[in-house]
């Protein structure tokens, strides 16, 4: 079980309240991810949920229960950390072992949970190196191995594969991911990486200035952003948001096309632009355009389109898939085309 | 491009160098080759350097009218006592200050440092007082007591600028991992800090071992270490020079030898911080 309830929680460090009063509801099993820009306060929630910090206001529950001021030990969560923390003054075994000789268990049970853990996370090989004997990606193996042998009633992650390159990032996301399906076991990860949140995530919490922007599915939260800011950070290249005349006619402040929903040609369209930049990456393109009128916008086009800097590009949105703001970057309704 | 150091410059600075070692050495050297003399060539002008009539004669007198062992083994009490019991305080402290800084974390350090600012006589008739009520003069506790009190600032602020290296989430991940903090302490921070832990107890064990002012005056013959013993050769002895140099050869040789063997680890200890 491994259900986590923050109820009302704020946090001030100093004058600074880095969190203004917030409430969450993680179910069990769920795979929660934290995204937001750099200071948004969500490794700071990550660690309140872990008992690291203390709460300056408010509730935190985990399975019904009241731990707001249980010490980080008491919670039965694990964490696994950037920095990946390991001891390094110990062996893969000891620093696997440590969680469950800090609870006194038994030795030969002890061995058998160790050498379970090394076998799922492939570290067999490794029981007795040091930390500083290993790549990257084996540390955060270890770390895993740390937080999964003590059976934790839910893992905290927090930006755990930033230090890794990309390739091994791709890899143990997936390992996580896997990982995850394999034990249910409920997870809050904390990442700024929103291609982790969109492919790791049953549920997204987007973050911004210590508020809860919206919470939903990767694919609701793509779908039907609640406000600009969700809007602009969720999805890759970033959404186009157009001010003006455009937005005006679509009875909006602010209307947002994806760049994926953006027709090219190079004959004609809806708006006329010149290329500034083809970043061609294979299957797809990504045209940034300076478009007469409207200033830059980014289209997503496929591969196969193959234009220049400096040429001229027709763009049309497809108008079912705009998104409008108000005049306080509130989403409105869908489009109502040909209104 | 590198620097050129040319040939000539070299032999002139090795020299330079040498000169200055040889310098700051050469008083541990008369010492020693006093001890071996007798009085009269002790004294003697022109002082004779190396051809003298040598003998051990000054050692067998020493050790016959005071026990150099009992001494030695106040020193070793006292050094080695004070010590462990500044570590056993210090680590705890130095943790706090590390890893749980609260605004007055900085003045509290510097306020500790400043108590070493202050003359020691300063403070002696009050200590003198407090010793002599509670009959603690002349005995090994009472001055295991008084050097760990003065040391204490400098064990802190050593352990502190160890500690300060230690990444704060590994701490976090024990405590993640069920330790108390005393676990946390012993099987994380600790082991970690080693080699910081040892250069401190070095650098505090040669301290202690040369403290002179609060030992020969809180200390006369049972708790007396080897500080009183020399000391116990030069005013009513007046110009026994040799006996004296024996003395202070016996007192100095241990603690020489020590600083010979660890000078790699008090050097990175004394260094550590300042180049990363």
């Amino acid at each position: 079980m491994g259900s986590i309830t923050i109820r009302n929680v704020s946090k001030t460090f100093g004058e600074a309240k880095v969190i203004p009063n917030i409430d969450l509801e993680i179910n069990d099993g769920e795979f929660v991810v934290f995204v937001g820009p750099s200071g948004c306060g969500k490794s700071t929630l990550l660690r309140l949920i872990a008992g690291l910090e203390d709460v300056s206001g408010g509730q935190i529950l985990i399975d019904g229960k009241d731990v707001t001021e249980a010490a980080p030990a008491e919670r039965g969560l694990a964490m696994v950390f950037q920095s990946y923390a390991l001891y390094p003054h110990m062996s893969v075994r000891n620093n696997i072992a440590f969680p469950l000789k800090m609870a006194n268990m038994d030795q030969a049970l002890i061995n058998k949970k160790v050498e379970g853990a090394a076998k799922v996370l492939n570290l067999t090989d490794y029981l007795d190196r040091r930390p500083g004997q290993l790549s990257g990606g084996q540390r955060q193996r270890v770390a895993i191995g740390r937080a999964i042998v003590r059976e934790p009633s839910a893992f905290l992650f927090d930006e755990p594969l930033s230090n890794l390159d990309a390739a091994l990032r791709g890899t143990m996301r997936l390992e996580i991911s896997d990982l995850h399906y394999q034990l249910k076991t409920t997870m809050v990860y904390v990442t700024h990486d929103q291609i982790e949140a969109m492919t790791m995530a049953d549920k997204i919490v987007v973050l911004n200035r210590g508020n809860i922007e919206q919470v939903g599915s990767p694919l609701e939260l793509y779908k039907s952003p609640r406000n600009l800011f969700v809007a602009g950070f969720i999805g890759s290249p970033r959404m186009n948001l157009i001010e003006g005349d455009y937005a005006r006619s679509k009875n909006a402040k602010t209307v947002g096309i994806r760049p994926e929903h953006l027709l090219p040609s190079k004959q004609s369209g809806l708006w006329r632009g010149t290329v500034t930049v083809a970043e061609h990456l294979g299957a797809d393109t990504f045209l940034h355009a300076n478009v007469d009128g409207l200033g830059p916008i980014t289209a997503r086009v496929d591969g196969e389109f193959g234009v220049k800097h400096g040429e001229t590009v027709y763009l049309t949105p497809d108008e079912s898939k705009l998104h409008r703001f108000d005049d306080k970057g509130l989403a409105l309704g869908p489009a109502l085309t040909g209104a | 491009m590198a620097r050129r150091i040319t040939n000539r410059r070299k032999v002139v600075i090795s020299l330079i160098a040498w000169s200055i070692a040889l310098a700051l050495f050469f008083p541990i050297l008369w010492t020693f080759l006093t001890s071996f003399k007798t009085e009269g060539d002790a004294v003697a002008t022109p002082p004779q350097f190396l051809f003298f009539h040598w003998t051990t004669e000054n050692y067998i007198e020493v050790q016959a009218r005071s026990d150099y062992f009992l001494h030695f083994f106040n020193s070793v009490v006292i050094a080695v006592g004070s010590t462990l019991i500044g570590l056993a305080i210090a680590i705890p402290a130095a943790w706090a200050m590390a890893f749980a800084p609260t605004k007055r974390t900085k003045d509290i350090l510097m306020w500790m440092l400043s108590t070493k600012m202050m003359p020691p006589v300063g403070a002696l008739i009050p200590i003198y007082l407090i010793f002599r009520n509670m009959g603690l003069l002349d005995s090994r506790w009472g001055l295991v007591g008084v050097l760990t009190l003065i040391n204490l600032p400098i064990i802190v602020w050593m352990l502190y600028t160890y500690f300060k290296e230690i990444p704060g989430e590994i701490l976090e991940a024990a405590r993640m991992d069920g330790a108390s903090l005393m676990k946390e302490i012993v099987y994380v921070l600790t082991p970690m800090a080693v080699p910081g832990i040892a250069s401190t107890l070095l650098l505090n064990i040669i301290l202690a071992w040369n403290e002179a002012f609060w030992t020969l005056n809180l200390s006369t013959s049972e708790a007396a270490p080897l500080t009183t013993f020399i000391a116990s050769y030069s005013s009513p002895e007046g110009l026994f020079y040799a006996k004296l140099s024996a003395a202070s050869t016996m007192a100095i040789a241990p603690i020489l030898i020590l600083g010979w063997f660890s000078q790699k680890q008090l050097v990175r200890g004394l260094t550590f911080g300042a180049v990363k």
